[in-house]
C-alpha cells in the first residue's frame, strides 16, 4: 500500500517536471562555465575568426586573452568579467542560424552574458523592439514606412537565395516573373522558358522555413506555390535537384555546390559581390531593430557591436549569409 | 510476491528500487499519453474535430490557415497497407523457407542478414531510397518526379520485411513436429504439408507478424520523409504525399501558435492509431495463448 503511494508521488513529480519543460519555446544557448571547456571553445573561436587568429594562436588557452580581442572589436571597452546579464533577441525565424553562430561565439568571449533568442517572426520581432520586451528585434525584411517611427534598422547581413537547376538543364537565365510563374504552376514545361521539352518539377522548403519565406516574399508567390516536393533542409533540396534533370529549387547562396547549376536571375549571376551591390534580385536584408535614441544595456550594446564587427563576418558566412561591407 | 516477502531492510530497499524501476515505464507511458492529450486537444477544439479530421486542405502558414489532416491520415493508411501488402507475401515465404526448407548453414546466413536488415537505421533506408529508388521510379514510370507514395511504399516494405520474417519464422518453428509428420504419413507432399498444416497451425503468429509490420510502417518518419515528397496532397500512387509522422516532423522546428498545437494534435491522432494496433496485437497474442 505504502509502496504504491510512493510510486504515484514519484510519477507525479516526474510528470510535473515534464510539463514544466515543454511550455516555453524560446531557445537559449548557454556557454559552459567549466574552465577546460571555455579554453577549448575559445581556441575554436579564435581559429574561426580570421582577424583574431594571428594574434591569438599562441595564447588562446586563457579566457582573458579572448576577452582582449573582443573588447578591441567592440566599441564598448568593458572587460569580459565585468559584463554580465542577459541579452534578449526576438524575431525572424530565418535569422536563427546567423544569431545562433553569433551568440555562441559572443558567449564564449563573455561567459557571464547569456543571449536568448525567441523565434517569433519578423513582425513580432519589430513589435518586441518597439515595446521593449526584447533588447534587440530581428527582422529578415526592411522596416515598412509605418513601422519606422521611433525605430532604427541596422543591416548585419544579407541573405542571397540562389535558383538552382540540374547541370543537364540548358536553361541558364530566368526573370523573377518567370520564376514566379513556374512556381505558381503557370509555366509547366522547360521548353516555354527556352529549355528542352520536360515537365518542370518545383522543389520547395517546408512551411515555416526562412528560405521559403524569403523566396516567396521576393517572388510574390506566398501561399500560391504548387510544389512537387517540400524538403526540410537546404542539403536535401540540392541533392534532389542534382538527381532530377527537370527539377528547379532554391537554396541559400552559401550552400550551393557544383552538383547543381545556379541560374542567373535577370542576367545577374548570384555571388557575394552581386548580392552586396544589389544587382542580384533574390535577396533580403537581415536587420537588427533597435529603438531610436534609447540606450541599450551594456551587454546588449556589446552584442550589437559584436554583430557589426569584422569578427562576425566569418561567422555570418558560416551561417550561410553574406556579411555587409564594413 | 508474497512468497519472497523480504524481512531485512536491505532486501526491502532493493525490492522498492525494483518496484520503482518497474513503475517507471508505466509512468512514461501515462505521461506521454497525458502530455499528448493535454497539448493535442486544444487545437482540435479550436479547429473543430470534423474540420480537423476530415478537412482535405493543410495550409498551416497561409494567411488564412487551414488544418485538415485527412490527406495525412489517408496517406499513412495507404502507405502502410501498400507496404504490408508487398512485405507479407515475401516475408512469409522467406520465413517458410528458413524454417522448413533451408539447410541449417544457409538458414543461419539468411537469418543474420535479416537481423542486419532490421538493425539498419531508418535514415539509411531513406538515403538509399532518395539516391536510388526515387530516380529509378522516375525513369521506369516516365514521371517528372520520383518522390511519391509509390517510392515510400517500396522503402517501407523493405523496412517491414525483417519484422514479418522473424516473427512468422518463430511461430512456424513452434508448430509441433507431429502435425507435419502425421500429414506426411497420410501421403501429402512436403509442400502441401507446409501450406496446409504448418502455416494454418502458425496463423496467429503470422497475424501478429502482420500487425507488428503495420505498427512499424505507420510509425516510420525519417525514411518516408526523404522519399515521399512531403507535399500535403490527397494521396495518389504517383503523387507527392505527406504522412502523419512526417507532417509532425517537417514543420515542428519552425512552428508557432495554433500551427504548433495542431502538430501536437496530429501526434495525438498518430498515437491513437498506434494504440489501436498495439491493442490488436495483444488481442492476437491472447487468443494464441488461450488456444
Amino acid at each position: 500500500m505504502k509502496k504504491s503511494v510512493l510510486a504515484v508521488l514519484f510519477a507525479g513529480m516526474l510528470g510535473a517536471t515534464m510539463m514544466a519543460g515543454c511550455g516555453s519555446s524560446s531557445s537559449t544557448t548557454e556557454s559552459s562555465n567549466s574552465a577546460s571547456d571555455t579554453a577549448a571553445s575559445a581556441t575554436e573561436a579564435a581559429a574561426s575568426t580570421e582577424a583574431a587568429s594571428s594574434e591569438e594562436a599562441s595564447s588562446a588557452d586563457t579566457a582573458s586573452s579572448t576577452a582582449d580581442s573582443a573588447s578591441s572589436a567592440s566599441a564598448d571597452a568593458t572587460a569580459s568579467s565585468d559584463l554580465s546579464g542577459t541579452v534578449s533577441t526576438d524575431g525572424s525565424t530565418s535569422m536563427e542560424k546567423v544569431i545562433g553562430y553569433l551568440s555562441e561565439a559572443f558567449q564564449e568571449k563573455y561567459p557571464n552574458v547569456k543571449v536568448t533568442y525567441n523565434p517569433t517572426g519578423s513582425s513580432s520581432g519589430i513589435t518586441a523592439a518597439k515595446e521593449g520586451s526584447a533588447d534587440l528585434g530581428l527582422a529578415s525584411r526592411d522596416l515598412k514606412d509605418d513601422e519606422k517611427d521611433g525605430l532604427v534598422q541596422t543591416t548585419i547581413a544579407i541573405d542571397g537565395i540562389a535558383m538552382i537547376v540540374n547541370p543537364q538543364n540548358s536553361v541558364a537565365d530566368l526573370s523573377i516573373d518567370q520564376i514566379a510563374q513556374i512556381y505558381k504552376g503557370e509555366i509547366t514545361n522547360w521548353k516555354d522558358v527556352g529549355g528542352s521539352d520536360g515537365e518542370i518539377v518545383c522543389i520547395g522548403r517546408e512551411a515555416g522555413s526562412g528560405t521559403r519565406d524569403g523566396f516567396e516574399t521576393i517572388t510574390d508567390t506566398k501561399d500560391a506555390c504548387k510544389l512537387s516536393q517540400e524538403l526540410t533542409s537546404t542539403g536535401d533540396v540540392i541533392q534532389t535537384v542534382a538527381n532530377n534533370p527537370n527539377a528547379i529549387g532554391y537554396a541559400s547562396l552559401a550552400a550551393i555546390n557544383d552538383t547543381v547549376k545556379a541560374l542567373t536571375v535577370e542576367g545577374v549571376a548570384p555571388s557575394e559581390e552581386t548580392v552586396l551591390d544589389g544587382t542580384y534580385k533574390i535577396q533580403r536584408n537581415f536587420n537588427v531593430i533597435t529603438k531610436e535614441g534609447a540606450e541599450l544595456s551594456p551587454q546588449a550594446q556589446a552584442f550589437f557591436d559584436y554583430m557589426q564587427s569584422k569578427d562576425a563576418d566569418e561567422l555570418i558566412k558560416k551561417a550561410g549569409a553574406v556579411p555587409v561591407a564594413k | 510476491m508474497n512468497v519472497k516477502k523480504a524481512k531485512n531492510p536491505a532486501e526491502k530497499a532493493m525490492s522498492l528500487i525494483f518496484f520503482i524501476c518497474g513503475m517507471l515505464s508505466v509512468a512514461f507511458v501515462l505521461f506521454i499519453t497525458l502530455f499528448l492529450v493535454v497539448s493535442g486537444v486544444p487545437a482540435i477544439g479550436t479547429i473543430g474535430i470534423f474540420k480537423f479530421l476530415f478537412g482535405t486542405v493543410w495550409a498551416s502558414t497561409a494567411a488564412d490557415p487551414k488544418f485538415g489532416i485527412l490527406p495525412f491520415i489517408l496517406t499513412s493508411v495507404y502507405g502502410t497497407f501498400g507496404a504490408v501488402l508487398l512485405a507479407v507475401p515475401v516475408g512469409l515465404l522467406c520465413a517458410i523457407y528458413l524454417s522448413k526448407f533451408a539447410g541449417s548453414r544457409l538458414a543461419e546466413l539468411i537469418r543474420s542478414a535479416v537481423e542486419l536488415l532490421a538493425g539498419i537505421p531508418s535514415v539509411v533506408y531513406g538515403l538509399v531510397g532518395m539516391i536510388l529508388i526515387v530516380p529509378a521510379v522516375r525513369t521506369i514510370f516516365h514521371l517528372p518526379d520520383g518522390a511519391n507514395l509509390f517510392s515510400a511504399i517500396i522503402v517501407l516494405s523493405v523496412m517491414v520485411l525483417p519484422n514479418v520474417i522473424s516473427v512468422s519464422e518463430t511461430s512456424l518453428l513452434a508448430v509441433p513436429r507431429e502435425y507435419e509428420e502425421a500429414s506426411l504419413a497420410l501421403g501429402a507432399t512436403y509442400t502441401e504439408t507446409v501450406f496446409k498444416v504448418s502455416v494454418p497451425a502458425a496463423k496467429s503468429g503470422i497475424a501478429s507478424a502482420v500487425v507488428l509490420g503495420v505498427g512499424r510502417a505507420i510509425g516510420e518518419a525519417m525514411a518516408v520523409m526523404m522519399v515521399s515528397g512531403n507535399v500535403a496532397n490527397m494521396p495518389g500512387l504517383f503523387k507527392s504525399v505527406r504522412f502523419l509522422t512526417t507532417a509532425v516532423a517537417s514543420e515542428m522546428s519552425y512552428s508557432s501558435g495554433l500551427q504548433r498545437q495542431a502538430l501536437f494534435s496530429i501526434a495525438l491522432v498518430l498515437f491513437i492509431f498506434i494504440m489501436i494496433i498495439t491493442l490488436l496485437l495483444n488481442f492476437v497474442f491472447k487468443k494464441e495463448k488461450n488456444k
